[in-house]
């Protein structure tokens, strides 16, 4: 009995040691090496500065006073000038992750949606004249799981590319193609879906026909 | 949806191509006989049972083998406790956290003991990394090879000539850890990393965005976790949004290898049971069962997934596919996953006793919901839990083999094991504790103001649904929740310094989980000993048959009576009234 328990308390500390640091540890160093970009957060630099990862959405919204007389002063509006990813219930923050938690018959995920389809419509809408709540994509409008899902459907991209096309003096054409470049596929052809990177096209937006 | 269809239809085809190659190497190494690893690891695991001063060779009976389970997982949970309580004062915490509160860290040292991996901690917000890496991680490893451990001695209990023992404890566990799971995470962790899974011991990157705000990105030690958290059915994020997170799960090819090895080593150990009862087709008579159930699952969630919720379609939006765009219920749900990966994950995740999740389940649709629910309340049989979902299948065979021994009128038998009353009592309290856990938390956490402040929908049908499927998660030792429901308040994230639990849920969470793991381990142990006594009788024309499609219709019909009957006046309640309905609450 005695001699169990202390093969029981050897035990945790050698699985402890096993697998709660040699394991992650040589793990992490074999990583390093052989996948030093993908293992440090799919980085992206520009000018030696680090301006987001590849892998998470960003806010691609400004900040701007309000014109109401009451509640707060400044609210963010979507910046024309970029693609914009799916709505956020964290404000697109990596380091706070959570759920929006809306569930499927309650009135605040119909007013979260509206808001988010009005919204969509509205933004959109000035440079798609004809674009109606039947055609807009679903994940345009619904908050995505992780909160920075880094991508947009390609039907989505579409829609804003008019938008995109006006602001930046660029043909439809032009900025198809730059969706083009920056869809992934589905693995294999089969699993997943595809899905338009919104950093990487509005970095390359901003090389192509860069704004002030 | 034909491409979804499409999508489902091949993963099924790959899970069934690797059951037997995976399932036949299992079965040699459980038996002591050579595998390809044996030059590498043999050596590795000679020196192990040095330091452990055990013999290999020593047979446990049922108690011994017992014992030294418990007393393993004891300790385990002792370690973990601790490294939580005293987070502050460890290495790798890059990001200064403090230590948990006892109520948090007594449920979160619970639910990683069991397998459970419930999250009433903030991964990102609260745990340092030695406690993501020297706590967490660890129980990933070693709570899936303590269930195969328990799969093992009852498999011996039922084919041991009278007076065999059960094996020994200490090398089942390290054959498990050495020989399957770290050969496996090591493999699928270098697949992941190389997608855009994290795998650093740096803490934070500070990025200047677009808009020319900061952007800080929490990075730590994440593939070699996931890796594990998947493969040994734990589920536990690193990240609170666990599998969902891009860090966690980047790629269509991520997501693929992640799903595939939820339901992997489950789906295996169906084939290892028929090769170590010497009948290959009785463990194919498992897996059919629980391919049945499986995907039956699947293709009731999927097209729910796919149909959208009521609050969509009042907000305005007709949640039809469009050209490039897969339509459906998207709330809460990724981009590169979309509406079948989603429906795929959250059904497979949930008849195993995964519990990660990579779509936000309280926003899947009421029948979307009650999907994973189902799952659960079938007792986590379907595939189930590494180890953990063959022995209590495995009880469910008994019952079964009992009731249609009643129907023709014969003494039931189980490969010339007679069933018997001892057998009968002990695998109905087996199969029935946890159902019994589930009802009784449920109903005093709904009935009391204890339960209240943990709802994040604090009335009607959503409401009851967090509080059921918290329940029946953590007495499944699944661990996926409806997220709104919390043990956990944590008023100025991240570092924290002024969070605290919710006692009730901690405590009666911790304890459902502790209870519904290791009792049925014991009736299941306690069975394992009666079994191994008795002596084998040879089949004979009356012998009723348990490897043919009859029995695994009769093994699908007492899962879902159990499972239904139990849970079905509860699931009325809640995901079904909301499945049936367009009103909003």
């Amino acid at each position: 009995m005695r001699r169990d328990l202390l093969t029981s308390v050897t035990a945790v500390v050698l699985t402890t040691i096993v697998f709660g640091l040699v394991y992650p540890l040589a793990f992490t160093g074999v990583a390093q090496v052989l996948f030093p970009g993908s293992s440090n957060g799919s980085k992206i630099t520009e000018n030696g500065q680090v301006v987001g990862s590849k892998l998470i959405a960003q806010d691609f919204r400004k900040v701007v006073p309000t014109h109401a007389s009451k509640g707060p002063k400044l609210e963010r509006v979507p910046d024309p000038r970029y693609f914009q990813p799916r709505p956020s219930q964290s404000n697109y923050n990596p380091s706070i992750t959570f759920f929006s938690n809306l569930g499927p018959n309650q009135k605040d995920t119909r007013a979260a949606i509206k808001s988010n389809l009005d919204g969509y419509l509205k933004l959109e809408g000035r440079y798609d004249s004809g674009l109606t709540a039947a055609d807009v994509p679903i994940d345009a409008i619904t908050q995505s799981a992780s909160g920075v899902d880094p991508q947009i459907s390609k039907a989505n991209a579409e829609i804003q590319a008019h938008r995109i096309a006006a602001v930046r003096h660029l043909s439809l054409s032009q900025v198809q193609s730059l969706i083009d470049d920056h869809t992934d596929g589905r693995f294999l052809g089969v699993f997943g879906e595809p899905g338009v990177n919104v950093l990487e096209l509005n970095l390359a937006l901003d090389k192509e026909a860069p704004t002030t | 949806m034909a491409q979804g269809w499409l999508q489902l239809g091949i993963f099924v085809i790959v899970l069934v191509a690797l059951t037997r190659p995976l399932g036949a190497y299992m079965a040699h190494v459980f038996r002591g006989e050579r595998v390809f690893l044996s030059p590498v690891i043999g050596p590795v695991e000679r020196l192990t049972y040095r330091i452990l001063r055990v013999n290999p060779a020593d047979q446990h009976n049922w108690k011994i083998y017992a014992r030294n389970l418990i007393a393993f997982s004891l300790f385990s949970w002792l370690a973990l406790y601790l490294i939580l309580r005293t987070q502050s004062i460890q290495p790798f915490n890059p990001t200064g956290f403090h230590s948990g509160p006892w109520d948090v860290s007594f449920n979160t040292a619970s639910s990683f003991v069991t397998n459970t991996n419930w999250q009433y901690y903030g991964g990102e917000t609260t745990l340092s990394f030695f406690s993501q890496m020297a706590g967490l991680t660890v129980e990933n490893f070693v709570t899936p090879a303590v269930g195969i451990c328990a799969f093992l001695a009852l498999t011996r209990g039922i084919i041991s000539r009278a007076g065999d023992g059960l094996g020994n404890f200490w090398q089942d566990l390290v054959r498990g850890l050495y020989y399957v799971l770290l050969p496996l995470s090591i493999v699928v962790a270098l697949i992941l990393v190389s997608q855009g899974v994290l795998q650093t011991l740096g803490g934070t990157v500070t990025a200047s965005t677009l808009e020319g705000a900061n952007q800080t990105l929490a990075l730590g030690p994440v593939a070699s976790q996931i890796a594990i958290k998947q493969l040994g059915t734990n589920g536990g994020g690193f990240f609170n949004v666990n599998s969902s997170m891009p860090f966690e799960n980047p790629t269509s090819f991520s997501n693929f290898i992640e799903v595939l090895s939820i339901i992997l080593i489950p789906a295996a150990l169906a084939y290892t049971y028929g090769r170590m009862v010497g009948r290959t087709r009785q463990g194919w008579a498992i897996f059919a069962t629980m391919l049945v159930v499986w995907v039956a699952l699947v293709a009731v969630i999927y097209p729910a997934e796919q149909h959208g919720t009521p609050a969509e379609h009042k907000a305005g939006t007709p949640t039809t596919a469009l050209v490039d765009s897969t339509g459906g219920n998207m709330e809460g749900k990724e981009q590169r996953n979309g509406i079948a990966q989603s429906a795929l994950w959250a059904s497979t995740t949930t008849v195993t006793s995964n519990g990660s999740v990579n779509a936000a389940m309280e926003s899947l649709t009421g029948l979307g919901g009650a999907v994973p629910m189902s799952g659960l309340g079938m007792s986590e049989v379907i595939f189930g839990g590494v180890g953990t979902g063959m022995y209590s299948m495995l009880l469910f065979v008994i019952i079964a083999v009992f009731i249609g021994g009643l129907m023709v009128g014969r003494t039931p038998e189980y490969l010339g094991k007679k069933i018997q009353a001892r057998e009968i009592k002990l695998a109905s309290l087996g199969a029935l504790f946890t159902p019994l856990a589930v009802l009784v938390t449920t109903a005093t956490a709904i009935g009391t103001k204890y339960g209240t402040p943990s709802l994040f929908v604090k009335s009607g049908p959503q409401g009851f649904s967090e509080t059921l499927y918290a329940y029946l998660s953590q007495a499944n030792n699944n661990g996926s929740a409806f997220a709104g429901y919390t043990g956990f308040v944590q008023p100025d994230a991240p570092g924290n310094a002024h969070s605290y639990g919710i006692t009730f849920a901690d405590i009666v969470g911790g304890l459902t989980m502790l209870t519904a793991r290791f009792i049925p381990i014991l009736f299941v142990l306690a069975i394992a000993g009666s079994l191994a006594g008795k002596k084998v009788a040879s089949a004979g024309p009356g012998t009723m048959r348990t490897d043919n499609p009859t029995f695994v219709v009769l093994l699908i019909g007492v899962i879902i009576l159990v499972g239904a009957l139990t849970f079905f006046p509860a699931l009325l309640l809640g995901p079904i009234v909301q499945s049936l309905t367009t009103r909003l609450f």
